[in-house]
């Protein structure tokens, strides 16, 4: 239970990048999972090949993958998308598809990991042992979610990105540029994505199909939390993460994920809106 | 329908039925056969996504049930191969309702249709991996018994025949959606839907009525998957690979036509050879190429290139 609540942290923090960029950008990211996959590799090779502790390497990564986030809106989805909804799922689908089988051409389709000595410690806290990669993801999610509030609260970039995402035109009106902060938005979220990344290497294991095994768990905390709100993403994230141990628990390893795609299921026929969205 | 509409498609039937007395090679009777199967599952996305414009991530879901029922009657109930294919059919269409009548009367529309498509598929995915009837894990094999009167052939080009007279079906079948009012009604949803309810479409019924065309027709491609390939696992039947080329090839060729899937899988996985054959076995490079080609298609539309060139060309 507490560890489910723990893995569910960094579920949230997977899911804050898509809740984002969708708050923002209107527009729902298939390609958030193949792009955790490409973090997952960096990662990977930056301890395989350099010896970089994943927990080091987040910070270089999340820079990394701002950049790439950043151009890839800017090059790609944004010019091939032309503002349309159908778009956008379209040519993010075409560059999930595209990452996911660069990987797999490169890596092979072998299931990877890394050994890290502090991969089997835990916590003793209370009654529970706590696995020591989960408590640390739990820490880093929760900073990563202040650092995110105050970025959006009080920097300008957070003011132009709160008013793009309220107001397209008015914003464009008032000299923002608005293709600049689409790409800084989907380069915030990509970057959120690296960090996770770095955060689940200890514990999982890195193949190129795993980000699958993560989008529809964002997808689903992303609609259980409302659209586009933050608070929502983490909250949900906390409870798809606990869902998660407890069905695996009942229904056994095979089983255990339907319990999520039920919950998505669910909400999305009878609450679209999630429980902290207001946007419909 | 007028002799003109329909030359294009016996022209088509013609020359797929000429293939297998000119081609015996296993491998490229195979690539044909399975290209076929594409272009029928992808003619069923195609009623509900390109004339309807429901954009389903999840047509997975129909064409595993198509294969599924197909194989397990005749595994476990020994029935004969014809009425299990029927029956695949409509269990795929039966799905197909249940699916549609949840999502539509909640109102669900692009991307979150899409969503809800998709995880239903992935659910289907996730029970059919760990359920005994389907052969859990390990998979279901049907028992090979070359005899027509099983919907098995001794030859491959006999099964090439078979594919084709189906896709041929199934374009008769959206051209014969096309010119009806069931067809007028979709295409107004798609473009307008509150203005279509205005006029006084039943937009609930329509949607309802292309979704359990669509599940039919992707549900009857995967029951000739099964039949022609008499193997089938979760991740084959239920997988999102094939909920991918089903809106992909009409995507590529054009949504809303009547040949679009049909153009559409043949391109995409003529170029998917050829990417092999010069790429050589590199795991993936072929999907690679389908990406590319969305996103290309997407960013530059067919319809466009005429403009794209004359701009070109000055």
């Amino acid at each position: 239970m507490l560890n489910g609540l723990l893995t569910g942290a960094v579920y949230g923090l997977v899911a804050l990048g898509l809740t984002l960029v969708y708050g923002v950008l209107h527009i729902i990211n298939f390609a958030h999972g193949a792009l955790l996959t490409a973090a997952m590799y960096a990662a990977y090779v930056a301890r395989a090949s350099f010896g970089v502790d994943p927990y080091v390497a987040a910070l270089p990564l999340a820079a990394l993958f701002f950049g790439v986030g950043y151009l890839v809106q800017r090059l790609v989805i944004g010019p091939a998308s032309r503002g349309k909804d159908e778009n956008i799922l379209l040519v993010t689908l075409g560059l999930s598809i595209i990452i996911e089988n660069l990987m797999l051409a490169v890596f092979r389709s072998d299931t990877r990991s890394i050994d890290v000595p502090y991969a089997m410690e835990v916590i003793e806290f209370g009654p529970a042992l706590l696995s020591y990669p989960r408590v640390i993801g739990f820490g880093a999610t929760i900073l990563v979610g202040i650092a995110l509030f105050v970025l959006m609260r009080f920097t300008a970039t957070g003011k132009a990105i709160r008013a793009v995402a309220k107001e397209r035109t008015g914003a464009a009106l008032v000299g923002i540029d608005v293709a600049h902060i689409y790409a800084v938005t989907f380069g915030i979220g990509t970057a959120c994505l690296a960090i996770s990344a770095a955060l689940l290497l200890p514990s999982f294991y890195v193949s190129p199909r795993v980000g699958n095994a993560f989008v529809l768990v964002a997808f689903t905390i992303v609609v259980l939390g409302g659209m586009g709100s933050v608070v929502g993403a983490l909250v949900g994230g906390l409870v798809i993460g606990v869902v998660e141990s407890l069905s695996g628990l009942y229904l056994g390893e095979s089983l255990g994920q339907i319990g999520i795609f039920l919950i998505f299921i669910l909400v999305l026929l009878v609450r679209p809106t999630g429980l902290f969205g207001a946007r419909a | 329908m007028t002799g003109r509409d329909l030359l294009p498609i016996a022209v088509f039937a013609l020359l797929a039925a000429c293939v297998p007395l000119f081609v015996t090679s296993n491998v490229v009777l195979n690539f044909l056969v399975f290209t076929l199967i594409i272009a029928l599952a992808a003619q069923g996305w195609n009623l509900l996504g390109g004339y309807g414009g429901q954009y389903s991530f999840g047509h997975a879901a129909f064409f595993g049930t198509g294969a599924y029922l197909t194989a397990i009657l005749q595994v476990r109930y020994g029935m004969n191969a014809y009425p299990a294919f029927a029956a695949g059919i409509a269990l795929a269409a039966l799905v197909g309702l249940a699916i549609g009548f949840m999502a539509f009367r909640s109102g669900l529309r692009g991307s979150y249709f899409a969503l809800v498509t998709l995880a239903f598929a992935e659910v289907f995915r996730v029970l059919a991996n760990a359920s005994e009837v389907t052969g859990g894990a390990a998979g279901i094999l049907i028992r090979l018994r070359a005899d027509p009167m099983n919907f098995q052939f001794a030859e491959r080009g006999t099964f090439l025949w078979v594919a084709a007279a189906l896709v041929t079906l199934a374009l008769l079948a959206t051209l014969a959606l096309e010119r009806s009012r069931l067809g007028a009604q979709l295409v107004a949803v798609r473009e307008n839907e509150a203005a279509a309810q205005a006029l006084g479409v039943d937009v609930l019924a329509v949607k309802l009525r292309a979704i359990v065309l669509s599940a039919g027709m992707t549900g009857a491609a995967g029951g000739l998957y099964a039949q022609y390939f008499l193997y089938l696992d979760a991740q084959i039947a239920y997988g999102t690979w094939i909920s991918v080329e089903a809106l992909l090839a009409p995507i590529v060729g054009g949504a809303g036509t009547v040949f679009g899937p049909l153009l559409g899988a043949v391109i995409l996985h003529g170029l998917a050879e050829a990417t092999k054959t010069i790429a050589g076995r590199i795991p993936g490079i072929d999907l690679v190429v389908f990406g590319i080609v969305l996103i290309l298609v997407v960013r530059f539309p067919p319809r466009d290139i005429p403009g794209l060139l004359k701009r070109w060309r000055r």
